[in-house]
């Protein structure tokens, strides 16, 4: 790894800029750390849940008296038994808690009922026992049914989600190289290893109850449970289990409602923790994509008009896929300029599994069409990968195709410049070990088969939430007779944001102990834990927290030591009067204080697009470029991603360690897209809800990362920095596909390319 | 039917040096479970339960198995080594030192079973090849790292190894 610039001039351990050691990770590495799964409570029951074996059916019964008779079960719930709304969902309530008699099933997993027992076969075995009469429907699975109106609406709520256009420039623009192409992309899962699982505790006075739960937004679920419970909000406290993984899974309901309805029915602690199979159908996806673009380019290669038309499957309920379109959308244009857009975009229901939030959050779908677009258009200018992209590359100031003025830090061109100057790997070696060929020490390659290629893929991603939301962040910051303790709801999900407020914290104050309250819903809203957005928005949080705290603390050491107030400052680990130049301890100035203060960080408010698309939606933008060497057997299909190389534009670099871990991390989930990654859903059922047949990146795929960090301090950013999470994982999609179109001379429209999209 | 009456196992599993009796188990019950729910050892974890992810791996007669597939009641007479065994009155391994050094724990789900298969690579091999490391742990499945600083990771414990 290298950076563009020096990261930090403290060198304090434990601040800003350095690899500041995790909070957690003693307790990780010993296996003590608590995970949700870990929960247990005195006298527990395990609860689980029935789900619909069909994608769309009509419940006629639901008979739970042989369940009950069991020896060891405690309670069945069912919709009857949900006292509040019935219905829950992120941005539209149309998800039911459980399908109820009379209504529909809508998708394949769609929970009908849940039960508590006494041990985990028992749950199982009561499970079996609930007898549910369906009458079979003919599921939609076809989106496009939904666009053209022929499928028979499935839901009150209708069958699109969200249905919107960009509309902006001369639309009688003609290219004098027109390029176009329809791609697809398939339908991805988080697949985060901490499985779902919570833990509900009965008040003893049976009006509330406290839930530990893995979960990315501690507080909108809160929202959502008390609503469906019918309970106050502050009668229901949400405590952070830990979290194994998150990537967007996390951010829709799944147990939390189940659970509780558990234990308030039983009036005892249960924990529903979910199996893998169950996992595959209790969380939403990445929205399997069809899209449709057209380039129009200059002579020079100078873009001059994009038409698209998109299509996202949302599945059954809706979840954030509005969001997801909007992202998708606004996102068409790349890291380039373009003054000339036509797109429409449509999110829609269907009987296929809900998709909703992953990683990268609808730029991923886009990103995908528009970097194949860009090879589509190198090759037709005769221009180079890296030289079609040049041309267009965005920078600070330029209108989008929103009309947005693209107003952060947009180091496009170092990006591509700084990825094309890092060295290319060794050829392969005739005789090189057979874990580095395609197929690896599976099915071997032929070396005389194999063929190199090289692609790129650049990007745009966009930070925070979108349109209008102000996803503010809450931190409490208390200075106790020298000892500082932090407290937020901000969802540590494995990134390391605990690890980072004790860095703000010990540069902003000048400590170096740093204690940590629980996670949980005793102050307010964090927000959610995504859309790169935590250590902008949660940081800002915690930062203005501890500002404050110090200003408190300047005045009370202002006061004591007799020190100039206007000309105290923080060095190290003192407080500095820059006039007399005296020095005091802070743990000697904050000596019996009691400081404590809570600040909120909003972002600058953003704006609805009006019909033509056209607004401010976006509050921040980072930028990063991949390229890709792959080895392909040609005959066999087998690919080997060799090296990627990466330039990304992540701000100030506050943990340069966490910065890698984001970047090599996201890289392998872009590679899992590319080449191995899809939930194969069939007639509406999922035909592969296991890690036997859903593949992931082993140790063995994971391709030698090269990376630079172009280091630009980002103004608009309360510490400088940009979220890092999602762009590693965005365009490095697209680079391998394009890498792999180098090798074959395919034009391989669809992700996961397969063996036999490359060898039939 | 109840828990009791699935089956009142009562057998011993030898787990980090002490002997621990099992009892009212239903004798189905993995090894992994057995750990974890009844035993008060939940450091080797469960995410995929078919062996594909090593979450849950154990070295048992010093080999490391996958401890969601073994029958608990099958594990005994073997000597059970898990993560909570690592290390002298509960400080680090060189191992778990690195895994925090080098940054190769996220989330840390995968973490416990990365540990305990390293610890068991380098014990049977102690100089890999950079090949055999990712091979050796390539039953290991990490969603958060993309493996780069677990891979640093373990070449910082061997190069600090054989410098020492
Ligand atoms: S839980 Fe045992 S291998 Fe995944
Ligand atoms: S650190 Fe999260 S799975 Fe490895």
């Amino acid at each position: 790894m290298t950076t563009t610039h020096p990261t930090n001039t403290s060198t304090r351990a434990g601040t800003l800029g350095t690899n500041a050691y995790r909070p957690d990770g003693v307790a990780k590495v010993q296996g003590g750390f608590a995970f949700s799964s870990d929960m247990w409570s005195e006298n527990m029951l395990w609860g689980a849940t029935l789900r619909s074996p069909h994608p769309y059916a009509k419940i006629i019964s639901i008979d739970d008296s042989a369940a009950l008779a069991i020896d060891g079960v405690e309670c069945v719930v069912t919709a009857q038994d949900v006292p509040g709304n019935p219905y829950y969902g992120l941005i539209m309530s149309d998800q039911p808690v459980f399908a109820a008699i009379g209504d529909t099933v809508r998708y394949c997993g769609e929970p009908i009922a849940a039960v508590a027992a006494d041990h985990p076969e028992t749950c199982k075995r009561a499970l079996a026992a609930i007898k549910v009469v369906y009458e079979i429907l003919t599921p939609v699975t076809n989106p496009q049914d939904c666009v053209s109106g022929i499928a028979p609406q499935i839901h009150p709520q209708g069958n699109v989600y969200r249905h919107q256009r960009i509309i902006t420039g001369d639309q009688s623009i003609v290219g004098d190289v027109i390029v176009e192409g329809t791609y697809e992309i398939g339908m991805q899962d988080q697949a985060f290893l901490g499985l779902e699982s919570a833990l509900a505790i009965p008040d003893s006075g049976g009006e509330g109850l406290e839930l530990y739960v893995a979960t990315q937004w501690l507080h909108e679920d809160r929202k959502q449970i008390a609503a469906c419970l019918n309970i106050p909000e502050d009668k229901i406290r949400l405590v952070l289990g830990g979290v194994g993984g998150a990537f967007g899974a996390r951010e829709d309901i799944s147990l939390q409602v189940h659970t509780c309805l558990l234990a308030l029915k039983s009036g005892r602690p249960v924990r529903i923790s979910y199996g893998r199979e169950e996992s595959f159908y209790g969380h939403v996806h990445r929205h399997p994509a069809t899209i449709w673009m057209r380039h129009h380019a200059d002579r020079n290669g100078k873009i001059l008009k994009i038409e698209s038309t998109m299509l996202f499957d949302g599945g059954a309920y809706c979840s954030t896929s509005p969001a997801v379109l909007i992202n998708a959308i606004t996102h068409t244009q790349g890291p380039y300029k373009c003054d000339t857009a036509s797109v429409e975009g449509w999110a829609v229901r269907t009987n296929n599994p809900p998709c909703g939030a992953m990683r990268g959050f609808g730029v991923v779908q886009a990103c995908f069409a528009h970097e194949s677009q860009m090879e589509k258009l190198s090759v037709a200018l005769g221009l180079s990968p890296v030289e079609i992209r040049l041309r267009n590359v965005m920078e600070t100031g330029d209108r989008l195709i929103t009309g947005q003025i693209m107003d952060s830090v947009a180091p496009v061109e170092q990006c591509i410049r700084e990825t094309d100057a890092i060295a290319m790997p060794e050829p392969l070696l005739p005789n090189a070990d057979i874990r580095q060929i395609p197929g690896g020490t599976g099915l071997t390659a032929q070396p005389g088969n194999i063929v190199r290629g090289v692609g790129w893929g650049v990007s745009m991603k966009n930070l925070m939430y979108s349109e209008g939301f102000d996803d503010y962040s809450t931190a409490r910051c208390r200075m106790t007779d020298g000892v500082v303790s932090l407290k937020f709801a901000t969802s540590e999900v494995g990134q390391g944001f605990t690890m980072l407020a004790q860095q703000i914290a010990r540069t902003i104050l000048g400590v170096n102990e740093v204690l940590l309250d629980t996670i949980d819903t005793q102050v307010g809203s964090a927000g959610s834990t995504s859309a790169s957005r935590q250590t902008w928005m949660s940081g800002g949080a915690v930062k203005a927290a501890c500002e404050k705290v110090l200003e408190d603390l300047f005045d009370h050491a202002a006061l004591t030591f007799e020190l100039s107030r206007d000309h105290v400052r923080i060095e190290e680990t003192d407080i500095v009067d820059i006039l007399s130049g005296r020095r005091i301890a802070v743990s000697e100035a904050s000596k019996g204080v009691n400081l404590d203060r809570t600040e909120e960080y909003h972002h600058p408010p953003t704006e609805d697009l009006d019909e033509n698309g056209q607004g401010n939606c976006h509050v921040a933008f980072a930028f990063v470029a991949h390229r890709a060497v792959v080895d392909v057997d040609v005959e066999l299909g087998l690919v080997k991603v060799v090296q990627i190389a990466t330039a990304q534009d992540v701000g100030r670099i506050l943990n340069p360690i966490s910065v890698q871990g984001q970047v090599e991390g996201g890289i392998a989930q872009g590679l899992g897209l590319a080449v191995m990654e899809e939930i194969i859903v069939k007639d509406g059922k999922v035909r592969n809800p296991s890690f036997t047949d859903y593949l992931l990146p082993t140790f063995l795929d994971a391709p030698l990362v090269e990376m630079v960090l172009i280091e630009e301090f980002e103004p608009k950013s309360p510490l400088g920095a940009k979220g890092v999470g999602e762009p590693p994982c965005i365009s490095v999609t697209p680079a391998i596909a394009n890498a792999i179109r180098n090798a074959t001379g395919r034009e391989l429209p669809r992700v996961p390319i397969r063996p036999y999209d490359i060898c039939l | 039917m109840s828990a009791q009456e699935l089956g009142n196992e009562i057998y011993t599993l030898r787990v980090n040096g002490q002997s621990h009796p099992v009892q009212d188990a239903w004798i189905g019950e993995s090894l992994l479970y057995v750990l974890r729910e009844r035993l008060g050892l939940p450091g080797a974890k469960g995410a995929c339960e078919q062996g594909e992810c090593g979450s849950c791996t154990v070295v048992m007669d010093s080999q490391a198995v996958c401890s969601c597939l073994v029958m608990a009641a099958a594990a005994v007479d073997t000597e059970i080594l898990t993560v909570e065994g690592l290390g002298e009155n509960g400080s680090l391994t060189d191992i778990q030192q690195a895994f925090l050094a080098a940054g190769g724990v996220q989330c840390g789900f995968c973490t416990p079973g990365f540990i305990v298969a390293v610890h068991h690579l380098l014990d049977s091999n102690p100089e890999p090849s950079e090949d055999q490391i990712r091979e050796s742990l390539s039953g290991n499945i990490c969603r958060c790292t993309g493996y780069g600083r677990i891979l640093e990771a373990v070449k910082i414990v061997i190069s600090k190894r054989d410098a020492s």
